[in-house]
């Protein structure tokens, strides 16, 4: 009896909380939903160009590989590979075919040069027997692990992560201690509120992810070919990003275990998105959710630097959409406040 | 007069809470608030607070209109729950609210020491706030509010929880910071507190079923005890 009596209790206790009985069904089901779209996309097609010289024949069987083939001149391809517009430039020299790799993407390089040497195999004796392939790589090299690629995305996933929880939590935590509306009974403004915790956690966001990266770079050995102070930047920001983000949803969050329900719905999306998985294979209306993800922007950013080893001028949107991102949330962090003191 | 409240009413999800309050305070007197708990209370505090915002009517508190910043610097509030840092410690936590009403320096040394003192928390001083009996809680918040030398101090239920000795103490302790001009409110759901009181209002659902000094309101109903004026007041409204 008593027994049941505690089962009908808990029962009615889940019917009560009607968001997390919600979020227990439908929670799983979104991520799924997403796995779904996400792994379920059309096998990559690599982009292929070829400049004149390679014989016709070859140019065919590239085509009849699932290859998009378009033919170009060396410079042009050249600006097109770091802009990463196509995978790869295919040159005949005599009877060497020279590949140049665009090399971010592991996985891309291996499909390119796979379907290279399918097509090669097609090709008519004596060309056949006297062919040599040679492979240049742009970024990165044949040695690059997966890990290497998926690694500047794993640093901003794993700071964004802790930071939007930790943050969101504490204040939280103000909320339902009381200490929040003992503040508001001060003569403290609503922005003063959210930019102290915006200081206080940056402080400690900054030493959070400069030792991440640091452990990521120097202990992991992680591929690094840009500077430090960037990465540190964007991993910053990112941080800021989250921080605002966790702070700003935590208001709408009655305990721990609600601010816990977020992160199937607002940080796992995102790893979908940050270029963990080829964004190419994607419906184009998918793909453009990504615009409204923070980390879609700081694994960009974070790749550009770690990978291809570039400056400023390539992680200048990136930085300021987390900017804005970061903007935006302290500002509607302000309104939300407004929900406990008008003033 | 230091606190006024001029028909006040408060909505919360068009469920009316507060229904048309008026009211004014002294200044120098502890003003009661007795009323059962869900009686409206806390909701009549925080307005004049200037936490929240009456939906009707108007509330001025040392001759501004609530709410107001400038004002609520001038306002020491007690909240029903110990809104402390449990990580950090007594000191900790009364160098935190000091610093957020603007003292800094030696003076903030000095008003630290002071309040410490006051609640007899001196020794405990660098202890863990979770560390804290409940009373000791109570008295450290007290002591937070006391920081800044409020003309205004309001509480809510300071004594909830707190052993009759202690009870004693604080109510001692209210006594001597009215007699140096401090007007206080104070709210309470125990009869014995109300008789404390320099005046008292009576609150039951929202609405406000008496005001007067404690004999006062007795002798209106020639009840002997408080409880008994209580459920005469509350008997005619209903």
């Amino acid at each position: 009896m008593r027994i049941q009596a505690i089962v009908v209790r808990i029962i009615r206790q889940f019917f009560r909380d009607k968001r997390t009985l919600a979020l227990m069904i439908i929670a799983p089901m979104f991520v799924l939903f997403l796995m779904d779209l996400v792994f379920n996309g059309e096998t990559y097609e690599p982009q292929i160009a070829i400049d004149s010289n390679v014989p016709q024949q070859l140019a065919d069987a590239l085509q009849e590989t699932d290859a998009h083939v378009t033919t170009m001149t060396k410079k042009k391809a050249m600006d097109k590979l770091d802009e990463q517009q196509i995978d790869a430039f295919i040159e005949m020299d005599k009877t060497t075919l020279r590949i140049t790799l665009e090399g971010s993407d592991p996985s891309v390089s291996k499909q390119v040069l796979m379907t290279v040497q399918k097509a090669a195999q097609t090709l008519m004796p004596p060309m056949k027997q006297t062919l040599t392939i040679d492979t240049v790589y742009m970024y990165g090299s044949e040695h690059m692990a997966l890990f290497d690629n998926f690694g500047p995305v794993l640093i901003g996933f794993f700071i964004f992560f802790f930071v939007f929880l930790i943050a969101g939590v504490s204040f939280l935590r103000e909320r339902t201690s009381g200490t929040l509306e003992r503040l508001l009974a001060t003569p403290l403004k609503r922005w003063e509120i959210v930019i102290g915790y915006v200081i206080g956690f940056g402080i400690f966001t900054t030493i959070q992810a400069s030792l991440i990266s640091s452990f990521a770079i120097y202990v992991l050995d992680m591929m690094m070919e840009g500077s430090f102070g960037y990465v540190l930047l964007v991993t910053f920001l990112l941080a800021m990003t989250a921080l605002t983000l966790g702070t700003l949803l935590s208001t709408f969050a009655n305990n721990e275990l609600q601010m816990i329900q977020f992160i199937p719905l607002v940080v796992v999306p995102q790893v979908f998105f940050s270029g963990l998985f080829n964004l190419d294979t994607m419906e184009p209306w998918l793909r453009s959710i990504g615009v409204a993800m923070p980390l879609y922007y700081g694994a960009d950013a974070l790749r550009e630097i770690m990978i291809r080893g570039k400056g400023w001028e390539a992680i200048s949107f990136d930085v300021s959409v987390l900017v804005g991102f970061s903007l935006l949330f302290m500002i509607l962090n302000v309104l939300a406040l407004k929900k406990y003191r008008k003033l | 007069m230091v606190i006024q409240l001029q028909h006040v009413y408060k909505q919360f999800h068009k469920k009316e809470v507060i229904h048309d309050v008026s009211l004014t305070v002294n200044k120098g007197e502890i003003f009661g608030m007795l009323g059962p708990s869900g009686a409206g209370k806390t909701t009549v505090v925080k307005m004049i607070a200037g936490i929240d915002m009456a939906t009707k009517g108007e509330i001025h508190v040392l001759g501004a209109r609530m709410p107001n910043l400038q004002t609520m610097a001038r306002i020491g509030f007690m909240a029903q729950s110990d809104a402390l840092y449990g990580e950090l410690t007594a000191l900790e936590n009364l160098h935190f609210f000091a610093s957020i009403y603007g003292l800094k320096g030696k003076k903030r040394k000095e008003r630290i020491e002071e309040v410490l003192e006051l609640v007899n928390l001196t020794d405990d001083m660098k202890k863990a706030v979770h560390q804290f009996s409940g009373g000791m809680k109570r008295r450290l918040s007290l002591a937070a509010a006391l920081l800044h030398e409020p003309e205004v101090l309001i509480l809510d239920e300071p004594t909830v929880g707190i052993d009759p000795l202690l009870r004693q103490a604080i109510w001692e302790e209210l006594e001597r910071i009215r007699q140096k001009g401090t007007t206080i409110v104070v709210t309470t759901h125990v009869m014995d507190e109300a008789e404390k009181c320099m005046r008292l209002a009576m609150i039951r659902d929202g609405r406000l079923i008496a005001v007067g000094s404690p004999d006062e309101l007795k002798k209106q109903t020639g009840a002997l005890t408080i409880e008994q004026a209580f459920l005469h007041f509350g008997g005619m409204q209903s």
